[in-house]
């Protein structure tokens, strides 16, 4: 089997599987959506494209949404269970990879819950982690536990003194049951700040990290960060409402009239050509177009990154499964961007699961701080995608080497749970190949 | 009469409760509420001992044995220093002082240790 095959499930596979899910015969479903049952048959073994209107109507008669049976999701539940297979929880189980789109194809209740325990299990983990950091680091936590601290403390010995001293004076003891009324108030207080402080933890839970939450926030339309339902933490409303302010900046730079104006004014559709011939810096450009997807650019998908090749941006391309924040492949040529900046590089590249995308890359500089200040770089790339046949210099990226199945890469990092690396061979003598 | 105990606490019950138990045990001991001071009022005063809490406004219990320990005068440099502590945090300034007692703690553990201080 292909690498592509043993990754994809087709659309007419998944067709054919739905249908047989519900018994219904080939011929009764063509005729339902208008079609012949030859025709169907060709479609439900890939020998013949679905248009979008014809999966709307198979998806309605099949009862389940176009995009259950569209490939785009298909690929996106695959890049979630690899994700879920490469957890560390998952040491020493050897899940059924190569079967990973047959599994979804056949059991999509089964693998509906197995994604949504593994998305549940990440989400508690990094809840635990956040809670952690805030029990060792939160200054409020901090001083409400040395508050309470306090209080016991004080609280004890003087309790203590009261009931194990003998010949206390008066005034001495009218002054330890002062403190000690003083001191279960405020402990009272304390206790009852400190619980509502510890709810809101769970209330400011979230399944998401807060790149995660930025990315569903741009697909969502950008609205007000304050306001966004996508956006559940502080820090990712803080990083949305950075990104809200570039993005209006940008829009004011180039105005969403000026751009479609120049689209249809010329067939070009090089970025490099297009900023040219506006007279603007390239990198608006790619983000322009990314963030606005006009004609001949939807699809389009954008990251960016820092000098460090951390991503700061993720506007996924749908076929691009993005890896988790804090990791991605070495092999992208954002990152050969960072090396060479002010040069675009335009590069195809082509995923594990055959999709081709033409990507550009762009790095700038900058000094805010003047001359005196660090240089700060910082490297986009666009992806748009591509198609027919992958050229031959096309660079073979992954998401990240983790969930990457290219065995042989040259920058691997770390195995893949995808193709595991082959064992090593004892030193004795040779073996014959073969 | 020489002070015996100079304590460096700020909370003011803790304060009273330590120094009603330590005075009934015949010692002298004197009271310093902030972090910012602290080292003077070890130098002007002199103590046989020094209870000293870490989380001090101005500056911390730790800081102000690290003032210690750097003293010019080694007599007082080894001043002995009873840190209070809650458990769990940060032993570094722990280690530097002569014992640690964390918070809550019993009166009958605290005239211990007092008691093994000074001798």
């Amino acid at each position: 089997m292909t690498e592509r095959g043993a990754l994809h499930v087709l659309t007419g596979t998944r067709i054919r599987e739905r249908r047989l899910a519900l018994s219904r015969r080939q011929a009764e479903v063509a005729r339902a959506v208008g079609i012949s049952p030859a025709y169907l048959n060709l479609i439900e073994h890939n020998r013949r494209p679905v248009t979008p209107e014809l999966l709307g109507k198979l998806a309605a008669e099949l009862q389940v949404p176009p995009d259950e049976l569209s490939e785009g999701r298909e690929e996106a539940r695959i890049a979630a269970l690899r994700e879920a297979a490469a957890h560390p929880s998952s040491q020493g189980v050897t899940p059924e990879l190569d079967q990973a789109a047959e599994f979804l194809a056949r059991f999509p209740g089964w693998s509906a819950l197995l994604l949504a325990q593994s998305r549940r299990a990440v989400a508690m983990e990094r809840q635990l982690i956040d809670l952690s950091d805030r029990m060792t680091h939160d200054p409020y936590l901090l001083a409400a536990l040395h508050e309470v601290l306090s209080a016991v403390t004080s609280l004890r010995s003087t309790a203590s003194i009261l009931v194990e001293e003998d010949e206390i004076a008066p005034e001495w003891r009218a002054r330890f049951h002062a403190n000690l009324a003083e001191d279960s108030q405020r402990l009272s207080v304390t206790a009852q700040e400190l619980v509502r402080y510890v709810d809101s933890f769970e209330a400011e839970g979230t399944p998401l990290t807060p790149q995660e939450e930025v990315e569903a926030w741009l697909d969502g339309g950008a609205g007000d960060p304050d306001s966004a339902p996508e956006l559940a933490s502080d820090a990712a409303r803080a990083l949305a409402s950075r990104i809200a302010r570039e993005m209006l900046a940008d829009r004011i730079e180039l105005p969403d009239a000026r751009l479609a104006a120049v689209l249809n004014a010329t067939r070009a559709r090089d970025p490099l050509l297009l900023a040219g011939d506006m007279g603007l810096p390239l990198d608006l450009v790619m983000r322009r177009l990314a963030m606005l997807r006009p004609a001949g650019y939807e699809g389009a998908g954008l990251v960016i990154c820092d000098g460090s090749g951390a991503l700061t941006l993720r506007r996924a391309a749908p076929g691009f499964p993005l890896p988790r924040p804090g990791d991605a492949c070495p092999l992208w040529p954002l990152y050969l961007a960072l090396a060479m900046p002010q040069t675009a590089i335009a590069r195809h590249v082509l995923t594990p699961e055959g999709r081709l995308f033409r990507s550009l890359s762009f790095a700038t500089r900058s000094q805010p701080l003047g001359l005196d200040g660090p240089v700060l770089l910082r490297g986009h790339m666009l992806l748009l995608p591509a198609e027919g046949p992958a050229p031959a210099d096309a660079l073979l990226v992954g998401p990240a080497c983790r969930i990457c199945p290219r065995n042989e890469c040259p920058a691997r990092r770390e195995p893949s749970i995808l193709a595991p690396m082959p064992a090593r061979q004892p030193r004795t003598p040779a073996r014959s190949r073969g | 009469m020489a002070m015996d105990i100079l304590m460096i606490e700020d909370e003011p019950n803790i304060a009273e409760a330590v120094r009603f138990i330590l005075t009934r045990e015949g010692w002298q001991i004197g009271l310093h509420d902030d972090g910012a001071g602290g080292i003077e009022a070890i130098t002007q005063q002199r103590p046989r001992l020094v209870i000293l809490d870490l989380m001090l406004p101005n500056r911390s219990g730790a800081e102000i044995l690290g003032d210690l320990r750097a003293a010019d005068d080694p007599d007082l440099a080894a001043t002995p220093v009873l840190m209070l502590t809650a458990r769990g945090e940060t032993t570094e300034a722990g280690q530097k002082a002569d014992a640690v007692l964390a918070k809550p703690f019993a009166n009958d553990e605290l005239r211990a240790i007092v008691r093994q201080m000074l001798g």
